[in-house]
């Protein structure tokens, strides 16, 4: 019988042929945690006596409040950092970035199971990796083990049809799919990724439609391999790690849905759901405090090429704090060195280290009392950028950089040469 | 095993940001501090009155978002026996089942009220809420979850049998 991609990698990470709803222990590849969820790791992993990691890869991300705001995390980031001292684990320390864009860059490969004590760990799986999010103490089991238990998911098809509209890109699209289907939509099922849009999309924009397959409630969001991955690993300097996968042609899926993006319109999700989505013709006009440009989801070199030109010449509205955040040190350097910051700058933007950034709710912009925020990050939950009494809308960078010069939630359109 | 408890009732979408929010960042390693704070952008009282054996009983996708362990854990540690809702997310569910706290998904969680007392079998998939003389049956947890769950979670489970045993 044929087999999706979660069922091709799964069945041979777990060396035998696996199907929907069985539970198996799996061979991981690649395991990561970052300093929200590692230090319980540690402590879990010491309490069962392990002594090193057994994946090929284990990485410790200090990403989520980097550099520290407070000691408590700086205490917590010592946590990480000392445990990489006495074991074959690495530290991704002040600076690098978030796990998921360095993952990406560096480490995953098609075909690998990457698991990680973080939820946007599936972002892998838009380089034909199953890649999944879990918790702390899977993580230390993981590290000591090798392997992990998982439950083999039905796989939902979205077979995305037509050509994307100008100023519309890759977060519009996964927005409008989670507005669809719901915010538990795809609940403990991979999402797979297929058709003619997948070839107008870059590497990049790619990995922000995988990044976002948890906020459907997916498992896994995975897209298959072909030139423009190998294009991408090459460019990274490891194209050695491309390999082919796809699904088989006679897969079972247990959904199949087809979108047509030809007559889309960029998104705008509204508090507090993220699959509370409108058109950018019923959100535009609102007003806002502050713009963020940056995350794993949106915070790579060509997020910021397409903010900056939008930005080019321009200032943000007086009343607003723009704020960008480059996904790692690599889009960091790249941005530096095309130029973009002095576009941001000129703009009246902060540019802040490459991490996770207001995000998180730990620093870097946290919202006061009543205030909204427009955000190029994948989650708007109450109390998520640190106080329940503000507000949070998603949308793409190029929604993000023209909200940014008006003030208020703005039609990229309008501002495209 | 059998759970009896009293009710405490939540809406739909409550997100590990309302059960453990962000702002609390710098008391992950200090989880008894952060469960003082459990679900508190929920429900501001919770913490301060839940009681050892209550039980949670909310609606749809209950856990959505991050992978944040601390969440169950705070729960299990403010004294919650167990969590029924229409529905649960993935790594939420994942991360209980993990640290031996039971969750239940039954569709008619509507039907039950704040401060109604439940008993929950959970080999058998029943739940009997006394105070309104209602019965719901669930499909129990596959064999390997329940073997976690009665072992009191997979730190116990994999001290005992040394690897998974499925």
């Amino acid at each position: 019988m044929g087999k999706t991609i979660a069922e091709k990698i799964l069945s041979e990470k777990a060396g035998k042929d696996v199907i929907p709803g069985e539970i198996i222990v799996a061979k991981v590849d690649l395991a990561l945690v970052q300093d929200g969820t590692g230090p319980l790791t540690v402590e879990v992993f010491d309490k069962f006596g392990f002594k090193d990691v057994k994946p090929d890869k284990a990485i410790l991300f200090i990403d989520h409040a980097a550099p520290s705001p407070r000691k408590e995390l700086s205490n917590a980031h010592n946590i990480l950092r000392n445990f990489a001292k006495r074991t074959r684990a690495i530290v991704s320390d002040v600076g690098e970035g978030v796990s998921h864009q360095i993952m990406a860059e560096k480490y995953v490969k098609p075909g690998d199971l990457l698991v990680g004590a973080d939820s946007h760990t599936c972002t892998g799986g838009g380089l034909g990796a199953f890649s999944t999010g879990m918790g702390s103490t899977d993580l230390a089991l993981a590290f000591g083990l090798g392997k992990v238990w998982l439950k083999v998911p039905e796989t939902f098809l979205f077979e995305l049809k037509g050509k994307l509209p100008e100023g519309v890109y890759s977060k519009d699209i996964i927005l409008h799919i989670i507005g669809t289907i719901g915010a538990d939509g795809a609940t403990y099922k991979a999402m797979e990724f297929t058709g003619e849009v997948l070839e107008q999309l870059s590497q990049e924009a790619r990995l922000t439609i995988s990044n976002m397959a948890v906020e459907a409630g997916a498992k896994a969001g995975l897209i298959p391999t072909d030139e423009i991955t190998k294009a991408y690993l090459k460019e990274n300097g490891r194209e050695e790690d491309f390999k082919e996968i796809k699904a088989d042609p006679d897969a079972k899926y247990e959904k199949v849905f087809t979108i047509d993006v030809s007559n889309l319109e960029p998104v705008v999700s509204f508090p507090h759901t993220v699959d509370n989505t409108r058109k950018i013709s019923e959100a535009k006009g609102v007003k806002i405090d502050q713009v963020f440009i940056g995350t794993c989801t949106n915070g790579r070199i060509e997020d910021l090429r397409i903010a900056a030109s939008i930005l080019k010449g321009r200032r943000k509205h007086p009343d607003i704090r723009l704020i960008i955040v480059p996904a790692s040190r690599t889009v960091y350097k790249k941005a530096l060195d095309e130029g973009l910051f002095d576009i941001f700058i000129d703009a009246g933007a902060a540019i802040m280290a490459p991490g996770c950034g207001p995000c998180v709710g730990v620093h870097e912009g946290v919202l006061g009392d009543n205030e909204k925020v427009l955000s190029t990050q994948n989650r708007n939950f109450l109390g998520r950028m640190g106080n329940p009494k503000g507000e949070i809308y998603l949308a793409s960078p190029a929604t993000a950089a023209a909200s940014a010069i008006t003030g208020e939630i703005t039609d990229p359109r309008d501002y495209l040469q | 095993m059998i759970l009896k408890g009293k009710v405490w009732k939540f809406g739909d979408d409550i997100s590990t940001d309302h059960i453990a929010p962000g702002r609390y960042f710098h008391l992950r390693t200090n989880l008894p501090e952060l469960a003082k704070h459990v679900l508190e952008d929920a429900r501001e009282d919770f913490a301060s009155k839940v009681e050892k054996g209550d039980i949670i009983v909310a609606g749809r996708n209950f856990g959505l978002g991050s992978s944040r362990e601390h969440a169950p854990r705070i729960i299990k540690l403010a004294g919650v026996a167990a969590i029924i809702a229409k529905s649960f997310a993935r790594i939420f569910y994942r991360n209980a089942v993990n640290i031996g706290l039971p969750l239940i998904e039954i569709k008619e969680a509507d039907e039950i009220d704040e401060g109604d007392v439940l008993e929950i079998d959970l080999a058998n998939g029943i739940v009997k809420n006394t105070t309104k003389g209602k019965e719901y049956k669930f499909v129990p947890m596959p064999k390997f979850m329940l073997d976690v769950i009665n072992e009191g979670g997979i730190e116990n489970y994999i001290s005992k049998y040394g690897d998974y045993k499925i």
